[in-house]
């Protein structure tokens, strides 16, 4: 065996080793890896009072606007699909906040079950559409944004757009 | 020493010649440098010239994020290049260790505060897109935090090829804090599937269409071509000098011995 075969042959071996190791570590420390538990997660996840990051859709229909002493507060619901935690919050909600969009929020759960917020912030998916394709899908039917992620980027991303197209 | 032999007479080709060590001749690489450099160089900044302006005035405007979506013109194809310059960066550490081939160490050494750059604009460039986009400049999500982590590899990699009296030693510790930290790059690029993140999943997939408005994935492809050109010719004009710094150190070497 030449030298340098042989060192390419231990070079191999330590990266094994440390990917093996790494990915071990990493599967141990999964569930301190997610920055957001799922409304279905929380019961499990988190006790009464636990500060905690839930992460979800805003169920459609479900945002009620309030004031209360002058701050703009705010009712919303969190969906996962299977279960769902009414939300509370006071204060600015980021400016992509809306029904059907993602969020995260920062709080803790009461022990009567609804979540108490003291951050709330947007989570963007992965979709970029421009306003005129999202009005064409609206408009035929194909997608209500409050009502969850969008069709099949096959079905929209190639749409011919008559204004300001690029 | 071969390498000061090479670089005191660059035009004898090494003894079988053959593979990747007809490119250990520095006088070669040189050659080769100067002829592609202004070509690498021009390509490179008229596709970023282009794809930037189509990307901040022709394409269309996102619906729900406004012109903030023209950030990830700079934003995507600087984080694409931090990764895949850690790839380069990483490939040229195993053929210095395993070859011991010349250049390979100083290309890894010049390419780390490139890709370090590329890095720093990732993070600054997604950092303004999420205050007003998420509502915070900084979360430390998966994604996030392992872009971070990456950015300190590049700058370890710059202190330790440097902090030593010897070169090679410098060299040899660079290569291995370079091939270790190689685990990262899987952790960024599936850190978004993996785990819960703020940080969208990737646009554009291998398995299925891209779930971006075509008016706004040309010019974003486009941007990202350009950038890689600048890249390597950023890494190719830093090598060349890093090669002519070499052998002048040599020929100085040399001559102080002679006197």
């Amino acid at each position: 065996m030449k030298r340098k075969h042989r060192r390419l042959a231990i070079l191999l071996a330590a990266g094994l080793g440390l990917g093996s190791a790494a990915a071990l570590t990493l599967f141990a420390f999964r569930d301190n890896l997610v920055f957001f538990v799922t409304p279905s997660d929380l019961a499990t996840r988190a006790r009464a009072g636990e500060t905690v990051r839930l992460g979800g859709l805003v169920a459609a229909g479900s945002v009620a606007h309030a004031t209360i002493d002058g701050q703009p507060a705010v009712r919303f619901r969190v969906t996962d699909g299977r279960s769902s935690v009414n939300v509370s919050y006071i204060g600015v909600l980021p400016d992509l906040f809306r029904e059907g969009q993602g969020v995260v929020t920062l709080g803790s759960l009461t022990p009567d079950g609804s979540f108490v917020a003291s951050e709330v912030l947007a989570k963007h998916d992965e979709t970029y559409m421009p306003k005129e394709v999202v009005e064409a899908l609206k408009k035929s039917g194909h997608w209500q944004p409050g009502n969850g992620p969008p069709p099949p980027a096959a079905s929209w991303n190639n749409l011919p757009v008559t204004k300001n197209g690029g | 020493m071969l390498f000061v032999v090479d670089a005191v007479s660059p035009t004898a080709p090494p003894r079988g010649a053959r593979g990747l060590h007809r490119f250990a001749n520095p006088g070669r690489f040189l050659r080769l440098a100067g002829r592609v450099l202004p070509w690498v160089s021009a390509i490179g900044i008229l596709l970023a010239a282009s794809g930037i302006y189509w990307g901040l005035f022709i394409a269309p405007a996102d619906w729900q994020q406004g012109d903030a979506v023209r950030i990830m013109y700079v934003h995507v194809p600087a984080a694409w290049l931090a990764s895949a310059g850690y790839l380069s960066l990483a490939l040229a550490s195993a053929v210095s260790l395993v070859w011991r081939h010349p250049l390979a160490d100083l290309a890894a050494v010049e390419i780390a505060p490139v890709g370090a750059g590329f890095t720093a604009i990732c993070l600054i460039t997604g950092s303004l897109w999420g205050k007003p986009m998420w509502g915070a400049y900084w979360v430390w999500d998966a994604r996030l935090t392992s872009v971070l982590v990456l950015f300190f590899l590049y700058l370890g990699h710059i202190a330790l090829t440097r902090a030593f009296d010897s070169p090679e030693r410098g060299y040899r510790a660079g290569a291995i804090l370079a091939l270790v930290g190689v685990v990262n790059l899987p952790i960024i690029k599936f850190s978004v599937d993996w785990w819960n993140t703020l940080h969208q999943p990737a646009s554009i997939t291998l398995s299925g269409a891209p779930t971006m408005y075509v008016g706004m994935l040309w010019p974003l492809l486009l941007t990202a071509l350009g950038a890689s050109f600048i890249f390597a010719a950023l890494v190719l004009a830093r090598l060349s000098a890093a090669v002519m710094e070499r052998r002048i150190r040599a020929l100085l070497a040399a001559r102080a011995e002679a006197a």
